[in-house]
């Protein structure tokens, strides 16, 4: 069915012409440091991303590991602490509190920005952006390519951070100071935190030039006939993910940068009235809610920037193995750019109990409840869209299926701690850890691991294995829930967040079976990534050659070869006649319809 | 030697788990089985059948954390506010729990019952404006509901309140504990400047003002009267804290340079609560909820909740600022500008 598809968009979808010839002669033998180093094509760029990306996932998922270890038997020895951590991190395989904290702030840290930035909207956008809407690559590889080099050069960073002698960041992933600004206060706020301050520079700089190079591309590099209506909602996703991007992190590089002025350079912005190692800090007048303010104006839209490719990632693979058109194409739309909009209206929920002004927190109560209605919009439509389909579980289907999942299951939650008065007494416990692993980190990771397996042919020309993909996602998918949906009740006895342990009161005196139940989920969770790095990488080698377009999608990218090909399309670039979701439409052979397919005499197009 | 046997082990399991794949691909290809489906029809059935039972097993599962952890949560509210904010969690609890359920029901009955197989079509339908409009419209309603009954008790919980009625005091946090700060007989606290931090003054009270004289500074565990509104100031000396009492509902950041506020109504003595919750060793307390360093998991102070005469008769023995500083540190002069 795929070669039929195939001969439809050639003979009758080349409607324009390109610089299609004068590619031709492009192809002269790339050198290994062109092709695979300072590669300026976007196919490879996105599996730089890709790969840098699961590497600081495996480290990320290692630490977590680790502090479970601490949190089901603590004080317990582990030698592979002592083993990892070294002698003085982790004395007789007893996890040191500080170290503890680090491994907390640095999972946080690499999980929301290396692996569910950089590494889903990297290596997503990067591939599918121009190939789906028919570009021959990026507006500007060049910037594209230095997007990628910032983004490696920082992780580098944040990974060489973790082996210093005064240990990495420990104030939290959310470095509130004044802790983060005070090497006295705990030894990760020195040269640790340094660290991490320029490799979040850096990372913001490469997330900057990524971004405005996906809008640029969006906007115009369009294909004939690829109207804004006829994108894909994955690009939807992409594109909008990308102009939230570069309205916020900017404000972070702000925060950061001011942060870096207190801690070297004796300002305060974040600093006031601080007595510590028995000396009056000469600071004051600066306040740490600005740190806050500045914080999670970045920090709230950061949450979409997570969530919104993953869901549009979920989009398409819903639509194509259900073989049914996405239910409510444009509801979908208004539904992304609503949550973009609202994402940046809302950063204040973080702050009820701050001492923020108590009006100011009604304000952002009302405008972070509104967000309900797009998500719910966006959870019924996937639903409505698996009714009276045809589906076909690919472990990518199997993934997106998670994915709705725990974007209910964990965003029904958000209701709870949206609600100031609620907030009072479950911010910043378990309670909120519960929240957003399973509706941002569960959620996000289960849409990356949706798009690689259904990218994967499309990335490497080979498919990855289906048997270990469905044991992978069926074992990920019930440690996910055994490890998170406990936390509910934790946080309900009032268990704070980056507690070392919870021996020292009484009143969390009954929780250590809870907390050994969670650990043996995480590891089997963990274990489990094993089925899927075997499964990517053999398959990277071994997989069984994939056809053209296996999963019988309507999309651009399945209709460009899969050789690595400088320019995506070897002749002109096709046309586009329809929207990407003609599956199953009334009237047609087979069940699908590329969207190269003209419309036929008196078709309606959607 | 245990670390390199591990390393061997775990080469050895790649590769053999690297054979096997090999060994099944090869034994699909000779079966000639080219199937050219990318997702063959038996490994869809497979999935689709452990739809339901995932469902159930989900859900069992948390029917059994409901059911074995229930006595481990708070007791009930021993503040005012707090019961309110307990009933407006239930109410919420409700309608997110039918959503929960309700969705996922959904989700796994239709991946369960339309999964692909000879014969069947799927059904091109692209959109409904009705249905649309009943799933964007009735959430709106129930969210119209949450946010304004939640704003009600947000507002009552933050509204100021007048400090002659209530019992001023303040919650002074510090790496790694809390002391805890009366307004003593005028119930007014003295002021304080972070620079006249001392050893024999760690609040940096200001001994100038004549209001910090009866002030009464209390560590270890500090006493609250029943039934009687006890407006709290929060302080810090070096990084953030947050002062989290979840028994009381309450909670506010200590932050430095600046000065917060809560207040709130203790409604049952810990002597009352011993008997509800049937622990004899209960106590009330409060921790720290806001990272601060490496001991942020036990910087905690012991409340106690008494009848009016006791705490009275409690404070009455605690020395005050006046007594326990100034009379030996103080510069005559100083104290006799007031």
């Amino acid at each position: 069915m795929s070669s039929h598809a195939h001969t439809m968009d050639h003979t009758d979808a080349h409607g324009h012409d390109d610089h299609a010839h004068d590619h031709q002669h492009d192809h002269h033998e790339q050198s290994f440091w062109t092709k695979y180093i300072f590669s300026t094509d976007h196919k490879m760029i996105s599996k730089q991303f890709l790969v840098t990306a699961i590497f600081m996932g495996i480290v990320a998922m290692m630490l977590s590991i680790f502090f479970r270890l601490q949190l089901a038997w603590p004080g317990q020895s582990f030698s592979m602490l002592e083993y990892f951590l070294g002698k003085k991190w982790a004395p007789n395989g007893v996890l040191d509190p500080n170290m503890y904290l680090a491994l907390v702030t640095i999972h946080g840290t690499i999980m929301v920005f290396f692996v569910l930035t950089g590494g889903l909207s990297g290596t997503f956008s990067n591939l599918l952006i121009p190939l789906q809407i028919g570009a021959r690559d990026m507006a500007s590889g060049f910037l594209n390519m230095l997007s990628f080099w910032f983004f490696a050069v920082s992780s580098l960073i944040m990974f060489y951070s973790m082996f210093i002698e005064t240990g990495p960041a420990s104030a939290g992933w959310t470095i509130y100071p004044p802790l983060s600004a005070l090497e006295e206060a705990i030894p990760g706020s020195g040269l640790g935190m340094t660290l991490w301050l320029v490799s979040m520079t850096l990372f913001v700089a490469g997330s900057l030039l990524g971004s405005i190079n996906y809008i640029v591309t969006v906007l115009n590099l369009r294909t004939k006939g690829m109207t804004m209506t006829r994108l894909p909602l994955t690009i939807w996703a992409f594109f909008v993910t990308a102009i939230l991007g570069v309205l916020s992190f900017p404000v972070l590089f702000a925060a950061v940068l001011l942060l870096i002025f207190d801690r070297s350079f004796g300002t305060s912005f974040y600093l006031s009235d601080i007595f510590i190692s028995g000396q009056a800090m000469e600071q004051t007048g600066g306040s740490p809610v600005l740190f806050q303010h500045l914080f999670w104006f970045l920090g709230h839209p950061e949450v979409y920037i997570v969530l919104l490719p993953a869901l549009g990632i979920t989009s398409e693979v819903i639509s194509t193995m259900s073989r049914k058109p996405i239910f409510g194409y444009r509801a979908m739309i208004g539904s992304i750019l609503a949550i973009g909009f609202l994402s940046f209206i809302v950063w204040g929920h973080h702050m009820f109990i701050t001492g923020m002004n108590p009006f100011l927190g009604s304000v952002f109560v009302f405008t972070t409840l509104l967000i309900a209605i797009p998500s719910a919009v966006k959870a019924f439509n996937y639903i409505t869209t698996l009714w009276k389909g045809n589906l076909k579980f690919s472990p990518a289907m199997l993934f997106a299926i998670g994915l709705v999942s725990t974007f209910v299951t964990g965003g029904v939650t958000g209701i709870i701690l949206a609600d100031s008065a609620l907030d009072i007494n479950v911010h910043d416990t378990y309670f909120v850890v519960a929240h957003f692993h399973i509706v941002m980190g569960a959620s996000a990771i289960f849409g990356m691991f949706c798009g690689i397996y259904h990218w994967f042919p499309r990335m490497f020309g080979r498919m990855m294995n289906n048997k270990l993909g469905y044991a992978h996602f069926w074992i990920t998918f019930i440690a996910v829930y055994g490890v998170f949906f406990p936390m509910h009740f934790i946080g309900l006895t009032g268990v704070p967040r980056r507690y070392y342990s919870n021996e020292a009161f009484a009143l969390f005196q009954n929780l250590q079976s809870i907390n050994i139940l969670i650990t043996v989920f995480a590891i089997i969770g963990a274990l489990a990534q094993g089925l899927f790095l075997f499964n990517f990488f053999y398959s990277m080698y071994r997989g069984k050659i994939s056809i053209q377009n296996p999963w019988q999608s309507n999309t651009l990218e399945w209709d460009a070869p899969v050789e690595h090909l400088h320019g995506n399309w070897p002749g002109e670039l096709p046309t586009v006649h329809r929207w990407p979701y003609d599956y199953s439409k009334p009237d047609k052979d087979v069940d699908f319809v590329p969207q190269t397919v003209p419309l036929s005499a008196g078709e309606e197009e959607h | 030697m245990i670390t390199l046997l591990t390393y061997v082990a775990v080469i050895l399991g790649i590769i053999a788990i690297a054979r096997l794949v090999k060994v099944y691909e090869l034994s699909v290809t000779l079966k000639g089985n080219q199937d050219e489906d990318a997702v063959t029809d038996s490994d869809t059935k497979f999935n689709a059948r452990l739809m339901l039972p995932f469902l159930l097993a989900f859900f069992a599962f948390c029917i059994y954390l409901i059911y074995s952890y229930k006595d481990n949560l708070l007791p009930e509210s021993a503040s005012e506010h707090g019961v309110e904010i307990d009933t407006l969690f239930n109410f919420n609890l409700i309608i997110i729990g039918i959503v929960f359920v309700a969705v996922n029901i959904l989700l796994f009955y239709f991946a369960f019952k339309y999964y692909s197989r000879k014969g069947l079509k799927a059904t091109y339908f692209a959109h409904s404006t009705k249905l649309e409009m009943i799933w964007t419209i009735v959430p709106a309603l129930f969210l119209a509901v949450i946010i304004i009954y939640g704003l009600a008790v947000w507002n009552k919980i933050t509204s100021p309140i007048d400090s002659n009625k209530a019992v001023v005091m303040e919650l002074f946090a510090e790496q790694f504990k809390w002391t805890a700060r009366y307004g003593g007989v005028d119930n007014v606290l003295g002021e304080s400047n972070y620079k006249l931090t001392a050893d024999m003054n760690p609040l940096a009270i200001d001994s100038t003002d004549k209001h910090a004289w009866d002030d009464k500074i209390v560590g270890g565990e500090f006493h609250i009267p029943v039934n009687k509104v006890v407006l709290m100031y929060f302080r810090s000396k070096d990084v953030l804290h947050s002062a989290y009492m979840p028994h009381f509902r309450a909670q506010m950041n200590c932050v430095p340079g600046m000065k917060t506020e809560f207040h709130f109504t203790p409604t049952i003595t810990t002597a009352e609560m011993r008997e509800k919750t049937n622990n004899p060793d209960f106590d009330y307390v409060l921790l720290c909820n806001k990272i601060c360093g490496a001991t942020h998991w036990n910087m905690q102070m012991k409340i106690v909740v008494e009848s009016e005469a006791d705490y009275n008769k409690w404070l009455a023995e605690q020395k005050t600022f006046k007594e326990k500083n100034m009379a030996q540190n103080m510069p005559e002069s100083k104290v006799a500008i007031n």
